[in-house]
């Protein structure tokens, strides 16, 4: 009886400080929540503004990129066909070279190669794309596109910047492979060579779609990734517009339009800032739905076996 | 008896073959990916040795490459590398621990957070720099192209990865550590203050430096916000104007080349600088990690 009545009084006790605390605390947890808010309503507020006197057809649908020039035409299409090609060259680089680099670490390399050569994929995740967009463009393309391939490309062109984007979006693809095939229960391994597979039929057969939820999840970041990238097609894919697929030439995409027009003296209310917002908009939605799927995916292998 | 140990005793040797073959393609995909590090490593110490010596780090960028260097640049940076450290340190740290001790994860908000910051991290580094244009920038806060815009832009940037990193930290420790200290009559705060989050410390430093090291390299948001290319003086507070490593870099190798000027050499060195300033930070990760990882 005595007990009881203590336990209710502590219970009943207010501590104001530790509520404070609370409070605070989630007051931070807000300044993400209102960051993803303030990046959707800056965006829409100018982009409502931008379909108000572009019409959203023209846009969406439109085969002529001149939004600076007269007469202005705005139509995304080349800048949507310059994203995916980049993105396309990128993933035909990244999945298989980020794939088989994952598979060798999870399933062939000894812990000690492992723990050498994690840090330096790291390292490569970690270099800033500036920097690979200097090599795409002082190297890549006149040494091992031109020199070596013999290939007849312009300076600036889609190809170069999507195979170096793909190098850059090899850890994403690497390492989180890596980690769903390596969460794979070592049993069904065990139970794959008891019955006599071999290395490569457990590892194919077995580990691989055991992990192909995170696979998934893997390539589709690293595609939001590569939709997402500036400084490489800024510097190395060059900012012509083309509604095409000649990848040897300069594709613009859709962050090299925004880069290159926003140097923060495009005057506020013109139709250069409106369309900036417009083409972000538009980069927005697409990350945001490959970023959803990735999600997804991850939580999916997570809960299968964690 | 032979066939019988051809299926059963070892593997046929086209099996082993097979098996030979689609390892060497493994390492291969491995090789290739790491053999391009080395060669953008070398090919930037090729074109960039050369013109980085003292008078670079210590000179304003100029009209003639001979005399240009990288000072302004690299001000910027550390000004806006401090600015982007006193955000998310705090911020990041009070959210991760908000998601880790007090969450209850089955309110739907909580969910909806968690989602939200799983999406922040993928959200492309271009579109900080349109809500930084349209936010801080101009619109409501108005502050204009300065050091404080730029180092906040960055700071929303990375925030994701200091959340990240301080939940992983602190879900490292050991739930009996907390119920040690609230079994003495402490009470949570007084529990995360003084025993979980010191437990925490070397994880969630980790963690900051890696947003750090990317922030660091980040161009694309701060060209958009419209950070200054030409500028001959360091920033003197938050309210000044700047320009940043990479904004300088940029800056150099779009220049067109000529006889008497070639830029290229003076971007490949900005380059070197910016590297080995990640090094030491990757570095100095690494050794924290290291020295005071704990094991439970």
């Amino acid at each position: 009886m005595e007990a009881a009545a203590t336990t209710i009084r502590l219970q009943g006790r207010r501590r104001h400080g530790e509520l404070a605390v609370r409070l605070l605390l989630g007051l931070a947890a807000l300044v993400s929540l209102l960051t993803t808010v303030g990046i959707v309503y800056a965006l829409l507020e100018e982009t409502v503004v931008f379909f108000g006197e572009v019409g959203a057809h023209d846009y969406l649908f439109g085969t002529k990129w001149t939004p600076l020039f007269e007469p202005a035409s705005f139509g995304v299409l080349p800048l949507v066909a310059g994203t995916l090609a980049t993105s396309a060259i990128a993933m035909l680089v990244a999945v298989p070279l980020g794939l088989g680099a994952a598979i060798y670490l999870s399933e062939y390399a000894r812990p000690r190669v492992r723990k050498t050569v994690k840090p330096i994929l790291e390292l490569l995740a970690g270099i800033p794309t500036i920097v690979f967009g200097y090599f795409a463009l002082t190297f890549f393309t006149p040494e091992i596109l031109r020199a070596f391939f013999n290939l007849d490309v312009g300076i600036f062109n889609a190809l170069a910047a999507g195979i170096i984007i793909g190098f850059l979006t090899i850890p994403i693809v690497a390492s989180i492979s890596e980690d769903a095939m390596r969460s794979v229960p070592q049993s069904l391994r065990e139970g794959a060579f008891g019955l006599g597979a071999s290395k490569l039929q457990v590892t194919m057969r077995v580990v691989f779609p055991a992990a192909l939820s995170g696979i998934v999840a893997s390539v589709v970041l690293a595609m939001s990734r590569a939709v997402g990238e500036t400084m490489v097609v800024v510097i190395a894919g060059g900012l012509q517009p083309q509604w095409g697929a000649d990848v040897g030439k300069s594709m613009e995409t859709l962050t090299a339009f925004i880069a290159s027009t926003a140097k923060g003296d495009v005057p506020t209310g013109s139709i250069e800032y409106k369309t900036l917002f417009a083409v972000g908009t538009t980069l927005f939605v697409i990350t945001f739905v490959l970023n959803m799927f990735s999600i997804r995916f991850v939580r999916k292998y997570r809960q299968v076996y964690e | 008896m032979s066939a019988h140990g051809e299926t059963v005793g070892r593997p046929s040797s086209a099996r082993r073959a097979k098996d030979l073959a689609f390892r060497l393609a493994l390492l291969a995909c491995l090789a290739v990916a790491i053999g391009l590090l080395g060669i953008l490593l070398v090919d930037a110490v090729l074109d960039g040795a050369g013109a980085l010596d003292w008078d670079f780090i210590n000179s304003f960028t100029s009209i003639t490459a001979d005399k240009a260097g990288i000072q302004a640049a690299l001000w910027g940076t550390i000004w806006l590398m401090g600015v982007c450290a006193l955000f998310i340190i705090p911020v990041g740290v009070a959210t991760a621990i908000y998601l880790e001790e007090y969450a209850d994860e089955t309110r739907w908000w909580n969910r909806v957070i968690e989602l939200n910051i799983q999406n922040l991290a993928a959200v492309p580094s271009i579109v900080y720099g349109i809500l930084g244009l349209a936010f801080l920038v101009r619109g409501p806060l108005n502050l204009g192209q300065v050091v404080l815009a730029g180092g906040l832009t960055l700071g929303l940037l990375v925030l994701p990865m200091v959340i990240i990193a301080g939940r992983e930290a602190l879900r490292a420790v050991p739930s009996s550590i907390r119920e040690g200290s609230m079994a003495l009559g402490a009470t949570q705060w007084q529990t995360i203050w003084r025993q979980v989050l010191p437990a925490a410390v070397p994880g969630i430093a980790t963690g900051v430096i890696l947003a750090l090291s990317r922030a660091i390299g980040e161009t694309a948001p701060l060209i958009v916000i419209g950070a200054a290319t030409v500028i001959f003086a360091n920033p003197t507070g938050l309210g000044s104007d700047f320009t940043a490593m990479p904004i300088q870099i940029f800056d150099w190798i779009s220049r067109a080349s000529n006889d008497i000027n070639d830029y290229r050499p003076l971007a490949a060195a900005g380059i070197l600088v910016l590297i080995l300033l990640l090094l030491a930070m990757n570095g100095v990760a690494i050794w924290l990690r290291n020295r005071y990882e704990q094991k439970w």
